[in-house]
């Protein structure tokens, strides 16, 4: 039987605030342990929580680039549990009405595809602290310093139909909140973390099937694994003939699979009520529109404006529009180079993103700067130098050796132009191939490739090709 | 009429984190199977055209600036814990039974 797989995503944005969602204690990341928990994060007796305005901004910002309709009364609920990282038993959260209800994001697939994904609704809540289960003479250790810090919980329409998809919409969320400037989104620290609902059907079923949740899965390489493996595991189970059980499975990416972790029949039951401590947020248009007015340009208008101000394919403007620092980039070079912003985008997502990726660096943090990546596309529009020998000052750019024309003069990468001294070059290469020239004669064009890899290994990539190719098609006919 | 089984009982201890010895399950579902009943008494008032409530006073909430005001008070919150480790408060240790969403 053939299966669909259905895909719904819950992400946890942790807001980039400079206090905690309803404490006064600073947020940041990596302090020694408990130095920033105050009374209200410890959940001590009689204190009372108060909101972080600017968490609430934060979130109708986000409402806002998703299209989401903002309610204008939100309603904090607390949801009740046990766990040691809890202390006052329930996570403060959003239940009946959340701050953002709908939206979409529309996402590129690599062949150029367009799909919108639903989102059901955005909701504030507060995070709880960490466990720290190593060895404590067998006890746990507790860190509160996370306690209250205000996530965006996203939650996706199951409108997913593969990983790849899944991960598409993850990279659109994650390039969104990072240009609303509310998220940092680093994901190895935990400020971008994605929950992935999976199911599978038999094609063509409308209903949905059972599903399993897969928890806290930290980097886009394994949301496309851990799914890849679920759905498999999960047609596999069908295929023989068994149900599906609902529960959460945790994904471990050493041995690359989900393992169960608990079966939600009779675990969960939050018991949601309004939280008594806290009035409803009430906000107006006026607060709305102060937010619409601060909105940047967002990666769909980027992307849009990329296709007609500088004529890119889809694929490339999604793929630059889509990454802040590379779209400012790419801008950047423009402004130096006017007219090749198409070549300016196949060297970023060539060259560039190839050397930024294999030394792990920030697009910020690169050693070729814009203005010389405008010089070194200049020197190939002006036939100083060929694409091939490009590369090789590109490397050179790299590794900081100086500017373009300083290293196209030290290393002698000048392109050859000279006729007689191709013309000179060609003359021994033929002398030397007779069998080739011979075969070239009794009708075997091709050969003409050898030839012209023969000049190249003599001038070291320096010929223009299109010249040598020329030269030597007079030369052979002779 | 809501009736409370014993299970019912059961499970709403076992949320609560509460030991309730077997031979009081009976008598703790008769009381709170007496509150509830007693409560249901508002359920018989027509609300139909009465917009909803998310709290009994009817305000909205005053927001705080984003401002750290608070201080480092890990040393006096510490000396109410039973035990602590390099600035961690220690706790039996916990397996994910019933970890957070």
């Amino acid at each position: 039987m053939e299966f669909e797989t259905v895909i719904g995503l819950e992400v946890h944005v942790q807001l980039a605030t400079k206090s905690k969602l309803f404490s006064a204690a600073a947020t940041t990341f990596g302090a020694e342990p408990n130095t920033q928990a105050c009374a209200i994060d410890l959940g001590m007796p009689g204190v009372l929580p108060v909101t972080n305005k600017e968490a609430i901004r934060m979130a109708v910002k986000l409402g806002l680039g998703i299209d989401g309709e903002i309610n204008y009364e939100s309603v904090f609920a607390r949801k009740n549990y046990f766990y040691p990282d809890l202390p006052k038993g329930y996570q403060i959260s959003q239940y009946e009405l959340p701050i953002v209800k709908g939206g979409h994001l529309d996402i590129y697939l690599e062949d150029g595809t367009k799909k919108t994904i639903g989102i059901t609704r955005a909701h504030l809540e507060e995070d709880a602290g960490k466990s720290l289960h190593e060895d404590f003479h067998g006890m746990t250790g507790i860190d509160l310093n996370r306690a209250s810090t205000p996530l965006v919980e996203v939650v996706s329409e199951p409108d997913m139909r593969s990983a790849e998809e899944a991960v598409a919409y993850l990279k659109t969320l994650h390039t969104l909140v990072r240009h609303l400037e509310i998220s940092d989104a680093n994901m190895q620290e935990g400020s971008f973390r994605c929950d992935a609902n999976v199911s599978v059907r038999p094609r063509g079923e409308t209903k949905l099937g059972t599903r399993t949740e897969i928890k806290n899965i930290n980097s886009f390489r394994f949301v496309e694994k851990a799914i890849n493996y679920e759905v498999e595991r999960q047609i596999n189970v069908l295929n023989n003939g068994d149900k599906i059980t609902q529960e959460t499975r945790l994904y471990d990416s050493e041995k690359n699979e989900t393992r169960s972790m608990r079966s939600k029949e009779e675990a969960e039951d939050y018991r949601y009520f309004p939280d008594p401590d806290l009035l409803p947020i009430i906000i107006d248009d006026l607060f709305i529109d102060a937010i619409r007015d601060t909105l940047p340009e967002l990666p769909q208008q980027k992307f849009q404006r990329f296709q007609q101000e500088y004529k890119l394919p889809a694929y490339e403007a999604n793929t630059l529009a889509n990454n802040i620092e590379l779209a400012k980039y790419f801008e950047d070079t423009v402004r130096h180079a006017k007219n090749s912003a198409k070549s300016i985008a196949n060297w970023m997502l060539g060259e560039l993103t190839a050397h930024i990726n294999r030394d792990n660096l920030e697009t910020i943090a690169c050693p070729v700067k814009p203005q010389h990546l405008a010089m070194l596309i200049k020197r190939i529009e002006d036939n100083t130098i060929s694409g091939k020998i490009a590369k090789t000052v590109f490397e050179a750019l790299w590794n900081k050796e100086g500017e373009v024309d300083e290293i196209i003069a030290n290393k002698g990468l000048k392109q050859i132009t000279d006729n007689t001294e191709i013309e000179k070059i060609i003359d021994t290469i033929i002398k030397n191939n007779p069998k080739q020239v011979e075969q070239f004669k009794t009708g075997n064009e091709k050969i003409i490739g050898y030839f012209i890899g023969q000049v190249m290994q003599t001038t070291q990539g320096k010929a223009n090709p299109k010249q040598v190719n020329d030269i030597l098609q007079t030369k052979l006919k002779d | 009429m809501t009736t409370l089984s014993e299970q019912d009982i059961r499970k709403i201890a076992h949320l609560a984190r509460l030991q309730i010895p077997k031979d009081e399950l009976k008598v703790h579902g008769e009381n709170l199977t007496k509150i509830l009943n007693f409560v249901e008494a508002i359920n018989t008032v027509d609300t139909s055209d009465i917009k909803p409530m998310a709290h009994p006073q009817n305000l909205a909430q005053r927001l705080r600036e984003d401002e750290v005001i608070e201080t480092n008070q890990r040393e006096l919150f510490q000396k109410l814990a039973p035990l602590t480790e390099a600035g961690l408060y220690l706790v039996p240790k916990v397996i994910n039974n019933t970890e957070e969403e």
